[in-house]
């Protein structure tokens, strides 16, 4: 490694992805607040204008990434601006000027700039340096705490700023511990448990408790090597677990237990046929089944705590958001406008859109925030599903691209950081187009390089230059 | 498979589920592109004109008229020389200046909108507007229609219209605010028809309502389509006629087409203003707290005693009874002693049979008739023999609704026998306990469409069509129950005789006793019968129906005058200038029609002033 770059090495596909991801970015913000009065790209007391400016500074910046910045000093150095950027996300909770509720600004004269969006860039780094030590094992207590260390750290002060869709980005790196040996069993029971989270709330926390109740059990059933006993035993108590709600309508019984949940009651009826099963199967010595009956009795707990979760710890907002996206509560004036708005102005552009400025949802101000946080509508609307397509595709080549480079690569910092920047852009381009099209709760996180702002554009240019200047260095 | 390509595996699956989604809602998905449209893209409504209505002759009664409404756009107003402004609209400069201050005040709740400012502004300050509208920035002017009624005639008929209320627009949902609506008559009960269908221009808009341009060129603006016209039965001149001769008089014409039903003149005196039918808003103030109540339409809707062309149906009630032979004759005293009382009547030959006893309307006997039908042994009861009798003149129309296309007709009152028997206790009555529904009056109410109608009755020699206001047109199907023969009770056989005593009481030679021979028009062959209903409120009221001609009659009619004393002197008049001038387009009674016309007898009629509001 050094400071002398080799042009070929670098991924030039990646440089044109990012390229095109940029010009795009800058002709629907354009599009997306045209006003006739205004009409030049280069208007700066525009966005379309001020983007112009972003992007050129981030070229600048990337070039010296590229050819000026010994690439060495990343890691080297990671340690020092980790601490820095952790010491800014600390300060700005009590300097910070607050926008939408959030303290998470440091506002320098006519620049704004977010400590939580660099953070982004520092722990990957630094956590790409605790991994790749040559001692670390991430399976010795020593790797957990660490790593958990340098993850949980800037998450909390990034939650205590209010900004907890910058936060929820940090769950993008359980893929970088996936990749680096943690077991998948993890990630399993991470998307098991969304799932039972949104069963509970949008339907019933006992169609939930039937769901565990058939997968442990077909589970237990493999482990035990009897299928066919354990499937029957299962169809027989989740056929009782469904009958449950009819004991309400018996006149005698009915009476009794008005005051009982059912989902209280279906815990008298699993919880001792589970152990009954387990100590059966812990007579016959079956592998594995402490684990599954953990898995079993955390998955039963999660149900009952969804209820706590979103009453207690959520915030208003966010749990109107939750509710609007599960079909709960409709609010299509309130908290369903965004996205009820943003949906309209992508359905309306149907399969081929209706043509570059002719939008007229998001040119009109029906969406909020379309040049920042939704610029995805506009490209629905104006480019239609084919331009939607497209751009997820690019985003998928992008992303994966860089998961195959990191692969690819000999020095495990690099491999490790490369998994950390694909993960956040990951978690920021999912987030971002399944909060326009309604399939996740709105969190106001930007969609990298399209949307409007220099804070951001700069932060996703230089995460994604660091790793096409490490990676250039081939093996080294 | 080793981790990495799981991964890869997992983002491409993330990336179908959001382009599976992406295709429910671009695609699949038709709603969100119908509520972008609404969102999007502004519809400016195009009004259509409304229907006119025309006379039987096909002249317009009802037409169009275009007046602005000069609208606002507060957001948009700049500084403008109001008393400039204000002289072009007749406007107070104190007003337009507090309705600006206002706007200004709720400058954020109205944002963009564009709201009227001032309605139904004439064609003439619209140009002088217009010529001068660059120096008023935020104002505009839009066109709409307007009534306009080239007869001076038949202001309480056709009914006016009126910007539809809130209980109006709950009611019907195509209705928006700001559109005119038939509120009475005619305008009214063909509101259907008449309104026509409502059109748009689409404009591009932003979410603060700020319009940006036509959309696509106007290529999917939709044109206003124009109400369909409706043709009355009325005779426009016939009706312009009537109201002319019925000024200063209180009371109602009705003529009727016997052969058809159709209604050819329809006069409630005093009406409204025609003037100011067309910005009914203005004068509705006015008009409601005038003494003479111009928008109660007495045609249809007064109750009052029929008088003694009621004689009419009691004769031939008892001629279907048989209990009257027509050349029977009564003894009449000048009058018809009962007990201890006395029914009184003019001096006139007697005895009478009952043609004579039309041409000079005898009381006593029609006393005796009356006497005869009620206590004819036929039936058990004084209950049961007045029941039906009353079905009897029920079957003539009367104290019920004849079911005319007319929306305010009212029945008037017939009592039923246990009226009776609540009063004097069951069946302890008797036909004297009733006597005076003999001649016509009493308990009874009668509109004057229910005599016009007697009238094309007796013309018609014992059926009537229900009277009606709007000819069947290509644009309107009426109900066939306006085609329908209505047959009365009453034998046609028996009305000869009946006819003939009318025919009498207007052409029998002055001296001859008849009772309005002063009417007879030579070779029109007027029948009438007169009438003087008594009113507890002043003077009698003056009762006129006559046809003409006897055969193959073309016109029925009713004249009925609140407190101007004998059918002779004002009804009987009034109703064969009437006939003549339909029959014939001329007037040979000069002398007589100017007497009417410069008649009044509205001074007779005692008025309950009200004192005005505020």
């Amino acid at each position: 490694m050094g400071s002398k770059i080799d042009i070929r090495n670098i991924d030039w596909l990646l440089v044109v992805c990012y390229l095109l991801l940029v010009f795009i970015g800058w002709m629907n913000i354009y599009s997306a607040v045209y006003t006739e009065e205004n009409p030049s790209i280069f208007d700066t007391t525009q966005r379309y204008g001020m983007q112009f400016i972003w992007i050129v500074s981030s070229m600048v910046i990337s070039i010296f990434i590229l050819f000026v910045i010994n690439a060495r000093s990343y890691s080297v150095l990671s340690f020092i601006i980790y601490m820095f950027v952790t010491l800014l996300l600390f300060l700005v909770i009590f300097l910070g000027k607050e926008v939408n509720g959030s303290k998470s600004w440091f506002a320098l004269g006519p620049i704004s700039f977010q400590p939580a969006e660099v953070s982004k860039i520092s722990t990957s780094l630094f956590l790409s340096y605790i991994m790749s030590k040559f001692s670390f094992k991430l399976k010795s207590l020593n790797g957990v705490l660490s790593t958990a260390l340098v993850l949980v750290i800037p998450m909390l002060l990034i939650i205590l700023e209010k900004e907890t869709g910058s936060a929820l980005v940090y769950c993008g790196f359980l893929f970088v511990l996936y990749r680096e040996g943690m077991t998948g069993a993890f990630l399993l029971f991470g998307i098991f448990a969304i799932l039972l989270f949104v069963v509970t709330l949008a339907i019933s926390p006992l169609v939930s408790i039937i769901i565990i109740t058939l997968l442990f059990g077909v589970m237990g059933g493999i482990l035990n090597r009897n299928l066919i006993f354990y499937s029957a035993v299962t169809i027989l108590l989740c056929v009782i677990l469904a009958l449950l709600p009819q004991l309400y309508n018996i006149h005698f019984i009915g009476e009794n237990i008005a005051n009982l949940d059912v989902e209280y009651l279906a815990l008298i009826i699993i919880i001792p046929s589970s152990i009954f099963l387990l100590i059966k199967s812990l007579k016959r010595r079956v592998q594995n089944i402490k684990f599954l009956y953990l898995s079993f009795l955390c998955s039963v707990f999660l149900v009952f705590s969804v209820e706590f979760f979103f009453q207690n710890v959520l915030q208003p907002h966010q749990k109107a958001r939750i509710e609007n996206l599960l079909g709960i509560q409709e609010d299509l004036k309130g908290a369903g406008y965004n996205v009820h708005q943003s949906k309209i102005a992508i359905g309306s552009g149907g399969f081929f859109g209706k043509g570059f400025l002719e939008g007229t949802q998001t040119k009109y101000n029906f969406v909020p925030e379309q040049s920042t946080d939704f610029i995805f509508c506009t490209i629905g609307e104006e480019w239609g599903f084919m331009g939607s397509v497209f751009i997820i595709m690019l985003y998928v080549f992008l992303i994966s691209r860089i998961l195959i480079l990191a692969e690819r690569h000999k020095e495990k910092f690099v491999r490790i950081y490369g998994y950390c920047v694909a993960s956040c852009f990951f978690m920021h381009v999912f987030i971002n187009i399944g909060m326009t099209i309604g399939v996740v709760p709105v969190i106001g996180i930007p969609l990298p390089f399209l949307s409007y702002g220099g804070s951001s554009l700069w932060s996703f240019t230089i995460l994604l230059f660091i790793f096409l200047r490490l990676e250039a260095d081939k093996g080294r | 498979m080793n981790k990495k390509n799981i991964l890869i595996v997992g983002l491409l699956i993330v990336g179908l589920i959001l382009i599976i989604q992406l295709f429910n809602l671009q695609i699949l998905n038709e709603e969100y592109k119908i509520t972008a449209d609404n969102n999007a893209y502004k519809y400016v409504t195009r009004y259509p004109a409304r229907g006119l209505i025309l006379d039987r002759n096909n002249n317009i009664l009802v037409g169009n008229k275009t007046t602005y409404d000069i609208m606002i756009t507060p957001a948009e107003v700049k500084k403008f020389d109001t008393l400039d402004f204000c002289r072009i609209f007749n406007l107070d400069t104190a007003d337009v200046k507090q309705k600006l201050k206002d706007y200004r005040k709720n400058r954020r709740k109205i944002g963009f909108q564009t709201i009227t400012f001032i309605k139904l502004v004439s064609s003439e300050e619209y140009s002088v507007f217009a010529e001068k509208a660059y120096r008023f920035p935020g104002f505009s002017a839009i066109p709409r229609t307007s009534r306009s009624y080239p007869f001076n005639a038949g202001a309480n008929l056709f009914g006016y219209i009126a910007e539809a209320d809130t209980a109006y627009l709950r009611k019907s949902s195509s209705y928006k605010r700001g559109d005119y609506v038939g509120v009475t008559g005619l305008e009214y009960s063909y509101e259907h028809l008449l309104k026509g269908e409502k059109g748009y221009n689409i404009y591009l808009r932003d979410v603060h309502n700020r319009v940006h341009s036509s959309f696509a060129e106007g290529e999917y603006d939709v044109d206003a389509v124009p109400g369909l016209d409706i043709i009355s039965t009325i005779d426009g001149n016939l009706q312009q006629y009537g109201e002319l001769l019925m000024t200063n008089k209180v009371g109602s014409i009705v003529a009727l087409e016997p052969s058809t039903g159709e209604i050819l003149t329809l006069v409630s005196s005093p009406g409204i203003n025609i003037d100011k039918l067309a910005n009914i808003n203005k004068y509705y103030q006015e008009i409601l707290t005038d003494p003479y109540k111009p928008m109660f339409n007495r045609a249809v809707m007064s109750p009052y005693p029929p008088g003694s062309v009621f004689k009419l149906v009691n004769g031939l009630i008892g001629l279907q009874e048989g209990v009257l032979i027509p050349d029977t004759k009564y003894p009449c005293s000048n009058g018809f002693p009962y007990g201890n009382r006395k029914l009184g009547c003019h001096a006139h030959p007697s005895p009478l049979d009952l043609t004579h006893s039309i041409m000079m309307s005898c009381n006593a006997y029609y006393c005796y008739v009356f006497k005869n039908i009620l206590d004819n042994k036929k039936y058990k009861n004084i209950s049961e023999s007045y029941d039906h009798w009353r079905e009897m003149v029920m079957s003539f129309g009367f104290g019920r609704k004849l079911g005319t296309d007319f929306p305010s007709e009212l029945s008037g009152s017939l009592p039923t026998s246990s009226y009776y028997n609540r009063i004097h206790g069951f069946n302890r009555w008797k036909a004297l306990s009733v006597i005076s529904l003999s001649i016509g009056q009493g308990e009874l109410g009668t509109t004057p469409l229910h005599l016009a109608n007697l009238a094309a009755t007796i013309a018609n020699r014992g059926f009537y069509y229900i009277p009606h206001l709007v000819k069947a047109s290509e644009n309107n199907q009426i109900d066939p129950k306006y085609k329908e023969k209505q047959f009365t009770l009453v034998d046609t056989t028996h009305f000869s005789k009946v006819v003939e005593g009318m025919w009498l009481a207007v052409n029998s030679p002055p001296g001859s006793g008849a009772t309005a021979s002063r009417s007879a028009v030579k070779g029109l062959d007027i029948c009438g019968k007169t009438g003087t209903a008594q009113n507890p409120h002043g003077k009698d009221n003056s009762v006129f129906i006559c046809f003409a001609p006897k055969d193959n009659p073309k016109i029925a009619i009713a004249v009925y005058l609140e407190n101007a004393g004998f059918g002779a002197t004002w009804a009987a008049p009034i109703a064969t200038l009437m006939v003549e001038k339909y029959l014939t387009g001329e007037i040979t009674r000069e002398d007589l029609e100017t007497r009417i016309m410069d008649g009044n007898t509205m001074i007779n009629v005692p008025v309950k002033r009200k004192v005005n509001g505020k």
